[in-house]
Parts: C-alpha cells; sequence; structure tokens
C-alpha cells in the first residue's frame, strides 16, 4: 500500500487511542477543594482571560497563587489565552472570575479534550509523522512499524489525554526542533526549540544537546569564517524568538524575576512525591531531605547533574553528528531526570520520545500517578498494546546481539569478551525480568493494599525499582556514545 | 515487519488483539437501550423458570428473541452473579453499576471469538492465486481486516451494544463450512442460528435453494440441468433430521408448556410501525419521504385539506402503527409479497444455474438486501446482514469489490445516527474512516492491473456523503429548526443513502445473472 495511505492509518489508529482514553476520567475529577491537572489548566484559562498580564505571575486578591499559580514560561499561558478566547464563544462560564472554580461538566470535558487533541494533531503528530517517515532509516515497513509504536506510545497518551496535559506541544515542538537539526535546516531547528522551552521549561533537559551540537557544528566549520557566521545568525534567533515569547515580561525587570521564581521554586526541596529518581531512591536510606539545607540540596543537584552530562557533553561537542546528538538527547535527559531538582513524575515522557527503545519501567514508574487518576483499565490496555505491537513489529528481542546493540566498540575497547555467556540470552532475560515486574509491581499496587506501617510500599517499590533501570540505562548509553568508532555511521532507529 | 515466523498464524493474532484491545477501551463509552434489554433478559433467565420467560412484563423490554438466546444469557447470568448480583435483579430496570457494565461489555468481547474463529475459517476459503509475496496484499489478509475491524460490527457491539459478533460468526462459520463442502455441519449451523436470532429467516430462502438444488442433487446432467434420478433422499432425509432436531430442542420446552403462540407473538410482533423511529434506509423510507413530500405539497396547492389527514406521525418516539397521507398504507402482507417478488429472481437463479458455494453466499446477500429495502420494522443494523457476507466475495471478484465499497460506505454512514452522544462523535467519525480508507487502498490494490473499481458517478455519490455529514451534526444543529424538526437530519440521511443501497442492490443482481468474473481461475464445487 502506498505510504501516505498507511502513515494515515497509523495516525488514525493513534487518535482512535487518544479519544478512547479520553472517555476516562481526568485528574482531580470531582475530589474538591483542590482537584487536579485539569482543573489546574482550566483555572489557567479563567486567569489569563480575566486578568492583565502584568498580574498572571502575581500574587493579586483576584490571583491566588497558591490555588494552581501559573507555573509554566509564558508561551503555556498564551496557549491558555487562546483556549480561554474559545471557551468564552462556548459557555463563559467555564472561565468567570472566581465563579467557574471546579467547574465540571460533560460538555466542558469534551471541550477540554478536544483541545488536547487539536494540539497534537496540529503539532505532535505531524512531527512524528515527519521524523519516521523522513530521519528514520531502514524500509518502508520499519519505518511505518516505528511510527505506529511511537503514536500509540502508552505515556504520552495515558498523561495528556487521560490525567490532562499539553505535553505533547512542548515534546512536539522539541520534536521539530531534532527534526530541523537533523535536515540541517539549524535556524528553523533551533527557533522550534526555543518555542518549546518557552512552552515547558522540562525542556531545559534537551538544552545542552542542542547547545553543545550547533556549537560544535559551528566549530568544525571554522570558528573565524562560515562557522562564526552560522553562530551569529542561531544566536540571533534563538534571541529574537526568546524575546517575542516572553515580551509582557521584559519590560519589567520585576516580572522577569517573579516568572523564574514561578518556574523554578527551589524553596519545594529536592523532590516531591515518589518519583524514580536517585535522590528519592536514596532518601529511603539517608533521609537527605532532611538533613541537608535546601540551599545545599540545590547545590548537590546542580553538581552531580553536571557531572552525569559532562562525559556526554563533551563528545558530542567534539563529535558532532546527529547520531551523536540523538544519543546525547537521551543521557542528557536521563541524567537531568535521576539528579536534578523538583523532577515530577511526568517529566519520564521527555525520555522516550526522541529516540524509542521505551523500556516497560518508564510506563511502569507512572503507575502511582494513574491510580490515583482512575485511569488503570487504560493503562493496562493501553501498555499491553504497546508492548505487545512493538515486540511484534520489531521482533525487538530478536536484536539483542552484540552488533545491534551497538556495544561492539566497547567490547573492543575494554578487551572484554562477552561470548562465554550468550549476551543475547542476558538481554532477552532482563526484558522479560521488567515486564514480569512491571506486571507484578501494577498488579499489587491496583490490587493489595499495602500494610499499615508502610503506607506508601507500592509507589516507592516502583520508583526504586524504575530508578535503578534508568540508571542502567544511563550507563549503557553513555557507554555506547562514547565508544562509537569514527568509522560507524550507520543510523539506526530502535 | 519482522518475518512472521508462523506465516499465517501471526498477523491474524496481531489483527484480532489490535481490535480486541480496541473494545477494551471503548468499555467506557455511551451504551444504548440495548444494554438495558439484555441485562433484563439476563435477569429474566437467571430469576425466574422457563414458564415465565416469555411472559414476563415488568420491564417494557421483554424476550423476543429465541429460544436459544434465552439459554445463552442464562449462560451468562451464571457468571454475571460474580460481578454483580443486583444486576440479577429483574426489579433493577436500568441498573448500571460499574461492575454490570463492565460484564456486559466483557461478555461481548469474549463471545467475539466465535467470531474471530469464523473468519479465520473463511480466510482459508478465499484464494488469491499464487502465494503472494507481500502478506499485506493478499485476499486473506484483507479479508480479516474488513470482517475484524468492520466498522458497523464495532460500533453496534461495542459502544451501542449488541451481540452481533457472535451471531455473525455462527453464520460466517456456517458459510465457512459451505464452501469448505461440510455442507451438514453448515445446515446445523444455521438451524441453530435461526434459534439465536430469527431475523436470519430472512436469508433461510437462499439455505434452502441451495442445499436442495446443491447438496441433495448430486449430479446434474451434463448441460447443467436437473437430473431428478439424482435426488438423494438419504441427503434430504440427514437436512430433515438435523434441523428438526434444532428446532425441536429449542421449541420443544416451550411446545410441551403450550405456550408456542405467547413465544410466536414476543417473536414477531407486528404491531409495532412499518418503520423504526428512525428510518432505515430502506425503499419504505423513500415511499415515506415521498409521502410527507407530496402531502407537504398537497396542502400548500390547496388539493388537500389538513383537518383530514391523519395525526400520527411517523416519526414518533414510540413505534406505532399509523396511515400514509397521500400514498397507500403498507401493511405487514405487502412488505412480505413485495420482499418476496425482490428475491426471486436471485433463487429461481440459484437453482437453474448453480454456481457453487459463491453463488450460494450472492445469494444470501441479495435475500439480506431485499428484506432489507422491503422489509416491515426494518432496523438499520440489519444492512450489517447483507455487508459481511459480501467482504468474502469483494476480495475475489472485481465487480463484488465495487458494490461492496458503495455498500459499505453508505451503509456504515447510515448507522451514524445510533451514537448521537458528543463523546462518541469524533470516534465514529476515525474509525469511519480507517475503515473506509483501509476498504478504498486495500481492494483497489488487491485488483491493481484493472482500473477503478468505481466510476465517477458513484464517486460523486461516496463524495456526497461528506456534506451530507457535515450538515446534519454540525451545521444543522447550530440552527434554529433543531428545535421544530429536529427528524430533518435523520431523514436526509436515511434518504440519500436508501439510493446507495437500492443501487447496491440492482448491481449485485446483475453480477449473478450475468455472471461473476473473478481473477483467478476455479472450479466450483
Amino acid at each position: 500500500m502506498e505510504t501516505w495511505a498507511v502513515a494515515s492509518i497509523c495516525v488514525l489508529l493513534g487518535l482512535t487511542a487518544r479519544w478512547t482514553v479520553s472517555l476516562n476520567s481526568y485528574s482531580g475529577a470531582s475530589k474538591a477543594p483542590m482537584f487536579g491537572d485539569y482543573e489546574a489548566q482550566r483555572h489557567w484559562q479563567e486567569v489569563t482571560f480575566n486578568l492583565p498580564v502584568r498580574q498572571w505571575y502575581f500574587n493579586t486578591t483576584d490571583n491566588d497563587l497558591k490555588y494552581w499559580g501559573l507555573d509554566y514560561p509564558p508561551l503555556t499561558a498564551f496557549h491558555s489565552l487562546l483556549c480561554a478566547h474559545i471557551a468564552n464563544l462556548i459557555n463563559p462560564d467555564w472561565i468567570e472570575l472566581h465563579k467557574s472554580r471546579g467547574y465540571e461538566s460533560p460538555a466542558h470535558k469534551f471541550f477540554m479534550r478536544a483541545t488536547v487533541i487539536f494540539a497534537d494533531v496540529l503539532i505532535y503528530i505531524p512531527a512524528v509523522v515527519v521524523y519516521c517517515l523522513y530521519l528514520a532509516q531502514g524500509s518502508s515497513k520499519t519505518k511505518s512499524s516505528a511510527l505506529l509504536c511511537i503514536l500509540l506510545y502508552p505515556g504520552l497518551i495515558l498523561i495528556d489525554n487521560g490525567h490532562f496535559q499539553y505535553n505533547s506541544v512542548s515534546l512536539g515542538l522539541a520534536l521539530w526542533g531534532v527534526l530541523g537539526l537533523g535536515c540541517g535546516h539549524d535556524l528553523l531547528g533551533s527557533l522550534a526549540f526555543t518555542l518549546a522551552l518557552s512552552y515547558k521549561q522540562m525542556e531545559l533537559y534537551h538544552a545542552l544537546p542542542f547547545f553543545w551540537y550547533l556549537l560544535g557544528k559551528c566549530g568544525k566549520l571554522g570558528l573565524t569564517g562560515k562557522g562564526l557566521i552560522l553562530l551569529v545568525k542561531i544566536s540571533l534567533t534563538v534571541l529574537v524568538s526568546f524575546a517575542l515569547c516572553w515580551l509582557p515580561f521584559l519590560f519589567d525587570p520585576q516580572q522577569t524575576l517573579q516568572v523564574i521564581h514561578r518556574l523554578f521554586p527551589m524553596a519545594r526541596g529536592l523532590f516531591e512525591d515518589k518519583v524514580a529518581n536517585v535522590w528519592c531512591s536514596l532518601n529511603i536510606l539517608v533521609k537527605i531531605k532532611t538533613l541537608l539545607s535546601v540551599d545545599t540540596q540545590i547545590y548537590l543537584s546542580f553538581g552531580t547533574t553536571l557531572l552525569a552530562v559532562l562525559p556526554s557533553s563533551i563528545k558530542l561537542l567534539m563529535k558532532p553528528t546527529f547520531w551523536q546528538f540523538r544519543l546525547a538527547l537521551m543521557n542528557s535527559s536521563l541524567a537531568f531526570f535521576l539528579f536534578s531538582f523538583q523532577v515530577h513524575e511526568k517529566s519520564i515522557l521527555l525520555l522516550m520520545s526522541v529516540i524509542l527503545s521505551a523500556p516497560p519501567f518508564v510506563l511502569l514508574s507512572m503507575l502511582p500517578l494513574l491510580l490515583k487518576d482512575n485511569l488503570f483499565q487504560p493503562y493496562i490496555i493501553t501498555s499491553l498494546g504497546f508492548i505487545v505491537f512493538s515486540l511484534y513489529l520489531f521482533s525487538a528481542v530478536d536484536r539483542s546481539s552484540v552488533d545491534d546493540l551497538r556495544l561492539g566498540p566497547c567490547c573492543r575497547l575494554t578487551g572484554t569478551n562477552f561470548l562465554w555467556f550468550s549476551f543475547s540470552t542476558v538481554v532477552k532475560l532482563q526484558f522479560a525480568l521488567s515486564v514480569l515486574t512491571m506486571a507484578g509491581l501494577s498488579f499489587m499496587s491496583a490490587a493489595l493494599e499495602p500494610p499499615a506501617k508502610l503506607p506508601d510500599l507500592f509507589p516507592v517499590l516502583v520508583s526504586a525499582c524504575a530508578c535503578v533501570h534508568f540508571l542502567g540505562f544511563l550507563l549503557y548509553f553513555n557507554l555506547v556514545q562514547l565508544t562509537e568508532s569514527p568509522r560507524s555511521d550507520k543510523k539506526k532507529i530502535n | 515487519m519482522a518475518a512472521p515466523r508462523d506465516g499465517t498464524l501471526s498477523w491474524f493474532l496481531a489483527l484480532t488483539l489490535g481490535v480486541s484491545l480496541i473494545k477494551f477501551l471503548l468499555i467506557k463509552a455511551y451504551h444504548s437501550t440495548d444494554f438495558e434489554v439484555h441485562r433484563n433478559w439476563l435477569a429474566i433467565t437467571h430469576s425466574l423458570p422457563v414458564s415465565k420467560w416469555y411472559f414476563e412484563e415488568t420491564s417494557e423490554w421483554t424476550l423476543d428473541y429465541p429460544p436459544f438466546f434465552a439459554w445463552f444469557e442464562y449462560g451468562l447470568s451464571h457468571i454475571a452473579k460474580y460481578f454483580d448480583e443486583e444486576m440479577l435483579v429483574v426489579q433493577n430496570l436500568t441498573y448500571a453499576s460499574p461492575a454490570t457494565i463492565l460484564f456486559q461489555r466483557l461478555s461481548v468481547i469474549f463471545t467475539d471469538l466465535v467470531f474471530v474463529y469464523a473468519v479465520k475459517e473463511c480466510c482459508k476459503c478465499v484464494q488469491g492465486g499464487k502465494r503472494p509475496r507481500d502478506i499485506l496484499g493478499s485476499p486473506s489478509f484483507v479479508l480479516a481486516v474488513l470482517l475484524l475491524w468492520n466498522f458497523g460490527l464495532l460500533i453496534v457491539d461495542h459502544i451501542h451494544f449488541q451481540y452481533n459478533g457472535f451471531l455473525f460468526g455462527v453464520f460466517l462459520l456456517s458459510v465457512a463450512r459451505h464452501f469448505q463442502g461440510r455442507h451438514l455441519e453448515g445446515a446445523f449451523l444455521f438451524a441453530v442460528l435461526l434459534n439465536l436470532k430469527h431475523i436470519y429467516l430472512y436469508i433461510a430462502p437462499a439455505y434452502g435453494i441451495y442445499l436442495l438444488r446443491s447438496f441433495c442433487l448430486i449430479q446434474d446432467n451434463s448441460d447443467g440441468s436437473l437430473k431428478w434420478r439424482n435426488f438423494s433422499f438419504i441427503r434430504l432425509a440427514a437436512l430433515g433430521i438435523i434441523v428438526c432436531s434444532v428446532f425441536a430442542l429449542s421449541f420443544g420446552p416451550f411446545l410441551a408448556l403450550d405456550q408456542l403462540p405467547q413465544v410466536l407473538s414476543r417473536l414477531f410482533p407486528f404491531k409495532r410501525g412499518l418503520c423504526h423511529a428512525y428510518w432505515a434506509p430502506n425503499f419504505w423510507a423513500l415511499y415515506n419521504a415521498a409521502d410527507k413530500a407530496l402531502s407537504v405539497l398537497g396542502i400548500k396547492l390547496k388539493l388537500l385539506d389538513v383537518a383530514k389527514l391523519p395525526k400520527a406521525s411517523m416519526t414518533g418516539g414510540l413505534v406505532q402503527e399509523f396511515q400514509h397521507s397521500v400514498l397507500p398504507s403498507v401493511s405487514p402482507l405487502i412488505t412480505l409479497i413485495c420482499t418476496l417478488i425482490s428475491v426471486s429472481p436471485a433463487l429461481f437463479s440459484i437453482w437453474h444455474r448453480p454456481c457453487g458455494a459463491r453463488g450460494f453466499l450472492r445469494c444470501c446477500v441479495i435475500c439480506a438486501l431485499g428484506s432489507f429495502l422491503f422489509g416491515w420494522h426494518v432496523h438499520e443494523k440489519a444492512i450489517l446482514m447483507a455487508i459481511l457476507p459480501l467482504s468474502i466475495l469483494a476480495v475475489e471478484s472485481k465487480d463484488d469489490a465495487g458494490v461492496f465499497l458503495i455498500l459499505a460506505t453508505t451503509g456504515h454512514l447510515s448507522l451514524f445516527p445510533l451514537l448521537f452522544t458528543t463523546p462518541e462523535f469524533p470516534i465514529k467519525i476515525l474509525l469511519m474512516l480507517l475503515f473506509t480508507l483501509y476498504s478504498f487502498t486495500s481492494l483497489k490494490r488487491l485488483f491493481r492491473p484493472e482500473c477503478c473499481l468505481i466510476n465517477t458517478v458513484e464517486s460523486v455519490y461516496l463524495s456526497g456523503l461528506i456534506p451530507l455529514e457535515i450538515f446534519c451534526e454540525l451545521i444543522y444543529p447550530l440552527t434554529s429548526w433543531q428545535q421544530t424538526f429536529p427528524f430533518i437530519p435523520l431523514l436526509l440521511t436515511s434518504v440519500y443513502c436508501a439510493f446507495g443501497i437500492i443501487y447496491s442492490f440492482f448491481r449485485l443482481y446483475g453480477i449473478l445473472l450475468r455472471g461473476p468474473r473473478y481473477t483467478t481461475k476455479r472450479k466450483s464445487h
């Protein structure tokens, strides 16, 4: 069948999955007085529509920051404003100042769900289609299979269309950034990524690779000639687009500072809730959150994050190829997720959207959040579908030879001989183990009651297991990136 | 995709799993009053003795399917009690706890396994010439998708709520057995099917004529004409025993209880009107529309007196008998005669010029369509009885493929009014687009060397479905007429689709009488 037909069918399947998950409950449904992320988004529409721009990020009588105050960059606020205007045309009650708190109705739910899907269709899905069809390698069947798997990725569907968020906008924009860089359109790529960063500050996880890659590329072109011109052009693009997005907040330094203060809430401590990163897992053994002062915590996480990201960044700067760039994205986001400050469970999504090697643990780590939202049923169905289909379409378990896993150079360098035990068996075992653990922990989290002394047992177990896995992946991807030999330029999509 | 190790089985499993996952995701979707109908039947069969099943009237949704289906519900009710016992109390009208919904939805998904098995058997019967290099291009794969992912079946069974998957599974299995030459099994399955849902009586004539002609008459003369001396009474007796014993098992208990008239009156409620509240897109929809148009015209031209016209509305919520204003009224007997007239040429044709199992299947489709077009109180869901068997013919013959595209697209669109809730609107659009896109591209690819399957006029008609849908679902509700004339979109959809379905009917007749053109040569058995 023609590629456009297959791609359309994949997109339609992805959209069907999204709409059917949208039928379920959302974050904080009927849970007065605070509700959840759904109410947060509605509240931002209310705030941005009814209040002047200078009040959006400030605590005023009309804008109570303790009730879901804006804590994303300006582009999110403008997006909310746009949605609010449409909401106003349909039913002004939805965004009436103060009175619409906790507003819930089937029509409103349909409207909100529709805004997410609309953003998906406009930004994220085209980026994925272009990425799979034009940047990925392999036969048309491999490309279509990759397209289908990425579009059916449960994590994004469950968070965006279930729990309720707009991650697809920032991820889509970041992906357009990657696409731009991959096709050689550095300026457009930088512009797209700047927009992504202005939408959600979590895209900082991906910022360093972009920076080092572009800098390295300019360096390779010659820092006195073409390289300098490119560097200037990129810097101008980035600065102008930032300025345009942040324009209303740049006139008054107090405004700028307040926005930054809202985006990076340093006072909140190293982590909140149970998240699959190193600090949360370390906290089980050593109560670092209470032992160290907030300032020490900030320095500690800053330091370790930079350290974790250092090897991959240096390698990328020295060898700015697209494949290195993708590996660096992976490593950078893993490092940030594991070591940085105030990480949220949903940040995990940033790890798996660009390169698809989604281990089951990514999904598992979101389970506690989804259980709270009554999204267990769709979680099981979409995860099952995703795992089965990626296994079927890619025979992932078969591609576990040393070569496929790109560990060849690493083996040669370290002189280790992996052949005395069958490497592929180890990988298959590991994969099977992770799926089993995921199934087991999912079942326990949903069906069993934790013991009274340890009420958070299951979320903590889930986070700790996931953290160990992510550390393993950090090691693996760093090894692959660092030991890539100069000859091999073979790109592959996983 | 990775080369399937097993060959045939892995892609079939993947397709089944894929559609099943979508069915699971639809558990939370809207369900119609049919949900309560089946819950009520679970309650009746579980809580009451057999003697009261066809007399129970607490709920308005009385048992009106044949006894085997009642026993089926009885079997389900024993599993239901582990989910929520309250659903089995007859007095709990419109009881719909989350456990009830989960159980009912799961029961549809699991009984669909019968359908999956039947599709697998049908795929085995479909040939594609040489073994194709590309699995995606083989007729079996295309047929599997067209059947397993059929849009109509998905939304009627898994959103609206019915057990058609299970019933069509039995039907398609019976067809597959006839294709495989296992006629006694096929006859047995059809007899069972009749006792599960008596709407399949519409295709019974096709079965009867085919079995008499091709099974009981063992050998034909060299010129293909009848050779009465070769009539096998043994085979006829075997068929007779099978059918009679099935019916005896089904109706026997009620005959013994002297309840047969009551059961029959429940099964054939002719007090209901000519048309359902939403007109199925059949001939009578056009007839009603013409009648309305003429009466409006008549009033405008002062030829008719408004006071003398009957007041009953054909589109009222409760289904009652009514009169036509200008054109003569239609009684159940007239519809029966029209149906028989419409299907007789087809029956005649397979008697005089049997074309094997495929001719029989085509006759089934024509019988289903004929009774859809001219029957009494037809539900629009009955169009599936024509669309699903036609899929089998569509992957083998170019002409059938063309008719299938028109019938399936039009028929599926006519099902849209069944799902009128807002959250389900995008889902039905997406699934319809999926199925339509796939059916057009895959069938075109199957018959690639030949040019288009549908001609310009047909494509224009089909394209007209899009503006029709946009008008009915998006534009009309925003106008003021939505309050005063809420049935206009339904009327428009019915009338427009009726044209497409009637056209398909005549095209199918043309193919039957002319003789189909297959992609590969085969001898018919």
